[in-house]
């Protein structure tokens, strides 16, 4: 009881603390008034403030191949800044829809690129927080009747601000049991997406057959997501350089002969059954990472220095199934 | 009468951005928020019936003036309140808590005096609107 004045005393000394943000918020908003018709404003500029660029070129230098999502990214860029120079001048259109969905195969870069998008619209203004939140369907569908609503409500007030990233967006809906609750996750998911547009951003991402079956079953949904974007598989060359590029991140280097056995061990793969893309390439550099590792340890000389700590060579690869089960024609084997 | 419970209660209602911006001050301490109800004004009542659960993890002050928003959809001429709640160790206790709706009209209370030996009194206070039965209060 003896606590309660000073609570009391604290929150409101909090009210003068919470208005901060308000004030900040009037700032971000635009300088008073719009700009007289006739000024002109550099573009450049703004995308240099607004850290666009930044995000763009981290895109383009830590992501390998991807160009038409890389395209679409710019294209979204460059709207939501126009938008805000055409704001600027006191021309006020709607946000726009920015929900989407991503198809491709597995290991395709699908989350990597939501996480960015989170970031690039946050830096545009568009998202408040810009975080990502990640969700199957059993984050958001229940067990029994009743269950769903909740569940799912408390998933989009979490993503509020950011980005509401479904994974495997197409076992929401299961065509063959009309018992299921899946669409009733899918009603108010529509519902939020119409509603509080300028909230979140909805992100469905799944392999592009079954993406197609689950739009068909579901005209609303196809129709509230003004984006699809399609991430093609890699080529080989792509995928090599997201090996170079896995392996200098884990503070690793290839020997040029390892480079060609990592080369060789992807032309195997590539035409194998479970191929994941640049999974696959994470899994191969992992277990290379393993049989570097023991033949270090088991080596007849146990000294070792940095050089031999951070290179990966060619029998690291070479050592991989991958290349027997090519010279004996099986495929049951994988990626092992 | 107008009700004085919990903090801002002496100032004017408070708007949805101003409300907007306690719940964000609230989510930047970490502190998670809820939404309460009730129809019985009595200061000592600190048993308000929960909208929902408690939003854990929040990020975004929209998602709490949903609920909040759902709430008075729900309840249009009831108490609604937002508490914050801070869970650090040592502090352990509702933070922020403050009056979101109040009843178009609210008739106050009563005093009554009940006289015991020795001239002593005691005083209880009845709320008017509780000598109706919940539900046809406000």
């Amino acid at each position: 009881m003896t606590d309660a004045p000073r609570t009391g005393r604290r929150a409101f000394g909090s009210g003068s603390v919470a208005s901060t943000p308000r004030e900040a918020a009037a700032q971000d908003a635009s300088p008073p008034g719009p700009l007289p018709a006739n000024t002109v404003v550099d573009l450049a500029e703004v995308r240099q403030n607004a850290g666009i660029d930044d995000v763009l070129a981290t895109l383009d230098r830590e992501l390998v191949g991807l160009a038409p999502v890389k395209t679409r990214i710019a294209e979204i860029g460059a709207l939501l800044l126009v938008d805000r120079t055409r704001a600027r001048f006191g021309v006020h259109a709607p946000p726009p829809t920015l929900h989407m969905s991503f198809t491709g195969s597995p290991g395709t870069g699908k989350t990597t690129v939501a996480q960015r998008m989170a970031d690039l619209l946050h830096r545009l203004g568009y998202l408040r927080t810009g975080h990502l939140v990640t969700v199957t369907r059993d984050d958001l569908v229940g067990q029994y009747v009743g269950h769903t609503a909740p569940k799912t409500k408390d998933v989009i007030k979490r993503a509020m601000g950011g980005v509401l990233f479904i994974d495997e967006a197409y076992y929401l809906y299961k065509a063959e049991n009309e018992r299921d609750y899946g669409g009733e996750s899918i009603e108010i998911l529509l519902q939020v997406m119409e509603n509080h547009r300028d909230d979140l951003v909805v992100i469905l991402a799944g392999y592009a057959d079954r993406m197609d079956a689950f739009f068909a079953a579901n005209p609303g949904m196809q129709s509230r997501i003004a984006h699809h974007v399609t991430f093609p598989d890699f080529t080989v060359d792509e995928l090599e350089r997201i090996g170079v590029l896995m392996t200098g991140s884990l503070g690793y280097r290839l020997s040029p002969a390892a480079r060609r056995a990592l080369r060789a061990y992807l032309d195997r793969r590539v035409g194998q059954p479970w191929f994941a893309n640049a999974r696959s390439v994470r899994n191969a550099v992992e277990r290379a990472r393993l049989r570097q590792a023991l033949r270090l340890v088991e080596q007849p000389d146990p000294r070792v220095d940095l050089t031999a700590l951070t290179t990966i060579e060619a029998p690291d690869l070479l050592a991989s199934r991958v290349f027997d089960a090519a010279s004996a024609g099986a495929s049951g084997s994988v990626g092992r | 009468m107008r009700i004085t419970q919990g903090t801002f209660s002496y100032l004017p209602d408070l708007t949805d951005d101003e409300i907007l911006a306690q719940i964000t001050y609230a989510l930047g301490n970490g502190w998670p928020l809820s939404v309460e109800f009730s129809d019985d004004p009595h200061p000592r009542n600190s048993f308000w019936e929960m909208w929902g659960l408690p939003m854990f993890d929040l990020r975004d002050p929209a998602g709490v003036l949903m609920e909040v928003n759902a709430c008075r959809t729900a309840h249009p001429n009831t108490y609604v309140k937002l508490n914050a709640y801070d869970a650090r160790l040592g502090r352990q206790t509702t933070a922020l808590s403050f009056i979101v709706q109040r009843p178009a009209d609210e008739p106050g209370f009563w005093l009554e005096r009940q006289e015991g030996p020795d001239r002593t009194i005691r005083y209880t206070t009845h709320a008017y609107a509780t000598g109706r039965p919940v539900g046809d209060r406000y």
